[in-house]
């Protein structure tokens, strides 16, 4: 109906009006990438010449592959000669106080419910001596410490655990893998490292200590955990606050190694720069994600939220190898204006009595594209295989779309596989329901969402959960103030 | 006393049509107003009209409720100052809870009023209570907004959220469509029970069924967009023996 328009034009024409920059100094390499770059970055890393051999190996490799182009996303070609693979991270505030940060970043900061000294950190703004991270991760690390856990940056691994990182690194992704894959193997720049020791659950949800130092991550990251044989850990990578970063392309590889009775929940949730509405300035997101569930009755849950970048490219995956392992995927994918998004998940069902779910709810606005793709395989000898899998799609408006490929590959005739997929419309007549209950256009736009995403937000750890809420309200109300 | 509701020469329409074509009417608190008439004569337009619905369009005319101009409000705003519309076709909506949706709809009534929102434990109780008055069981509550209800069931949760908000005035459009004889009386009875000297009531039907047993205190009969005749209860029950072709020739000779 023409008269649909101009409500949900209104609920979806809000721009990403909370990005910021900040003035950074820099020490940098020239743009550019060949040998002597890798060699660099190894070099002002300190890292021991097997990690030079394996980056380079990488890096070789990388030479000889092609960018991939079967994802249903389309942006100008990437030139990797243009991109600056080096910059030392010593950003210096810009700002001297919270008064001089944009109000609207401010008012969707206290929207989120971040607390004060966070937003001074995430904003850019100078800290109070009292509260700096170095003295957080400090107290975090020393009680990590008591029971033997390891979490530290991945540069910092590379020199103090050598062992453990030159066992599993490239394990799960192997340099080889795909042309990101092998991109970051050889120019990555740091990322987190944690080891969970044999039968230790982990005290604390790894996730407060990240979001502070969230905004220093690089273009290439790279994370690795193990959780040992009984252990279990939870991990929460990003920031529900807007990030906008000076790197158009973002390639992160994450490696997840799950030993005999082990669990590794990882939840992820995204808000980086979209680009404006054109679909001008966004960051590319291609990031590749695995994790193995190497022993018997492991366990890998993956959960995320992406609300953010211009485009993304992501399979978070499950190698079910021990019998009885358990792989999970629930996933909210957000686009809207011309944001993106060709996201799913990989289940390979190898070992006996494994079973993997899988639940993605994709949503589109403006004039985006959201793409599902999902494979479920099922190896010669993994009996008893299960898999659910759940695909729906939501659209506001009619200049959007909402793709889903699924693929299955069975090789073992007992398996049982399900999959269910809807796509369903927010429409005016929903709205009007709203409304004539006296709940505002965008109040009902949040009610609805909410209601929609809620099987996956409640896997979410309980405190990101309020805040992802609120963050998917944000991504498609019409106003921020 | 200030009317409720004031229509006076409404012509409205849709995509171009006019449907609504000099629609006049009073409705004072206390009272209930019921609109009669075939298919197609606008009974509808003039409930989607009055609630705000978007792709109508008003071409000329005024509607004044409680003295002031309808039409220039918002949809949600029209409900926080007490207008309610039981839908023909209650929508369904997934993952969210009957008892969330009603939280939040009452909660904005109450912001849009200066109020604080309700306590939860108060506002459960407030709603296990008005769920009576149209025999819903408390599990409905948990369940997402009438999905998977029957047509009986969705037209009580109308009633239940009528119970929940409650409105000055009251629109209900063909309320009594889809129901069986059982649904219809629970219905009905829980409209009775929310009467008062206070609130109005709408009634928009195309048979005379449900006004055995919400009666009314007037009878209007819609016809080509305009109400053509009115009455008391009784008119409903000629209409009923009649039809409605006695009108159309009375009112083409007359």
């Amino acid at each position: 109906m023409a008269t649909d328009k101009p409500i949900l034009d209104e609920v979806v024409l809000n721009e990403y009006k909370y990005g910021f920059t900040s003035d950074i100094e820099q020490d940098l390499l020239p743009k550019g990438l060949s040998e002597d770059v890798v060699r660099f970055i190894s070099e002002r890393k300190e890292e021991p010449s097997w990690m030079l051999e394996w980056r380079l190996k990488a890096y070789r490799h990388w030479l000889t592959m092609r960018e991939p182009k079967w994802a249903n996303v389309h942006y100008p070609a990437i030139d990797f000669q243009d991109i600056i693979y080096w910059a030392s991270p010593t950003k210096k505030p810009s700002l001297a106080s919270l008064d001089e940060v944009d109000p609207e970043l401010l008012a969707t900061f206290a929207k989120l419910g971040i607390p004060l000294e966070e937003q001074k950190l995430l904003a850019g703004v100078a800290v109070d001596v009292v509260f700096d991270s170095v003295s957080v991760k400090t107290t975090f690390q020393d009680k990590l410490a008591e029971v033997g856990i390891i979490f530290c940056p991945m540069s910092e691994a590379v020199r103090n655990h050598p062992d453990l990182v030159r066992k599993y690194i490239g394990s799960v992704v192997p340099t080889t893998d795909n042309y990101y894959a092998a991109l970051n193997s050889a120019v990555f720049s740091d990322g987190s490292f944690v080891y969970i020791p044999k039968g230790v659950r982990c005290p604390m949800e790894l996730s407060t200590y990240f979001r502070i130092n969230a905004r220093n991550t690089g273009q290439f990251e790279r994370t690795l955990i193990i959780a040992d044989e009984g252990s279990y850990v939870s991990y929460l990578e990003g920031c529900t606050a807007p990030q906008r970063d000076e790197h158009q392309l973002h390639a992160a590889v994450v490696e997840l190694v799950a030993h005999e009775n082990a669990e590794i929940k990882y939840s992820t949730v995204q808000n980086w720069y979209p680009g404006d509405k054109q679909g001008r300035g966004g960051i590319y997101n291609f990031v590749t994600k695995r994790g193995i569930c190497e022993g018997r009755n492991s366990k890998i849950s993956w959960t995320q939220v992406e609300t953010g970048s211009a485009i993304t490219w992501k399979y978070p995956s499950v190698i079910l190898k021990g019998d009885n392992s358990v792989g999970e995927f629930y996933s909210v994918a957000v686009t809207n204006h011309m944001q993106q998004a060709d996201t799913g998940t990989k289940m390979y069902h190898l070992g006996k009595n494994t079973r993997s779910r899988i639940v993605s709810k994709g949503i589109s606005a403006g004039k985006s594209q959201n793409s599902y793709r999902g494979l479920v395989k099922v190896g010669r000898n993994a009996s008893n295989a299960r898999n659910h899998s759940q695909c729906d799609s939501l659209l506001l408006g009619d200049k959007c779309g909402a793709h889903t490929f699924p693929y299955l590959e069975i090789a073992h005739p007992g398996a049982v596989i399900e999959h269910e997929a809807t796509t369903s419309k927010i429409g005016e007549d929903i709205l009007f329901y709203c409304q004539q209950r006296g709940i505002g256009m965008e109040e009902a736009v949040a009610l609805i969402v909410n209601g929609y995403v809620r099987e996956v937000i409640n896997q979410l750890p309980m405190e990101f959960a309020v805040e992802a809420q609120k963050l998917l309200a944000i991504s498609l109300e019409g106003s921020v103030g | 006393m200030t009317p409720l509701l004031e229509i006076k020469d409404l012509h409205a329409g849709i995509e171009g049509r006019e449907i609504l074509q000099g629609v006049t009417l009073t409705v004072y608190a206390g009272e209930v107003h019921a609109i009669m008439g075939p298919n197609g004569s606008g009974k509808s337009t003039l409930a989607s009209v009055l609630a705000g619905r978007a792709e109508y369009e008003v071409k000329s005319g005024t509607v004044l409720f409680n003295g002031q101009e309808l039409l220039e409000l918002a949809p949600e705003d029209r409900a926080r100052q007490g207008l309610f519309m039981a839908f023909q076709y209650p929508v369904e909506i997934p993952g969210v809870s009957t008892a969330n949706f009603l939280k939040t709809a009452v909660n904005e009534v109450r912001k849009s009023r200066g109020q604080q929102p309700l306590e939860p434990a108060p506002f459960l109780a407030r709603m296990r209570e008005k769920m009576k008055l149209v025999e819903m069981d408390a599990s409905f509550l948990s369940r997402s907004l009438n999905e998977g209800f029957s047509g009986g069931e969705k037209k009580r949760n109308e009633i239940f959220q009528m119970a929940m908000l409650e409105p000055v005035l009251s629109v209900m459009d063909e309320t009594d469509s889809g129901l069986d004889i059982d649904a219809l009386r629970i219905v009905a009875e829980g409209v009775n029970t929310l009467r008062s000297k206070e609130n109005a009531f709408v009634v928009i039907t195309h048979y005379q069924r449900l006004l055995n047993y919400i009666v009314p205190d007037h009878v209007h009969v819609l016809m080509n967009g305009r109400i053509v005749m009115s009455g008391d209860k009784d008119l409903a029950l000629e209409l009923e023996n009649r039809g409605y072709d006695w009108i159309r020739t009375d009112t083409v000779e007359a």
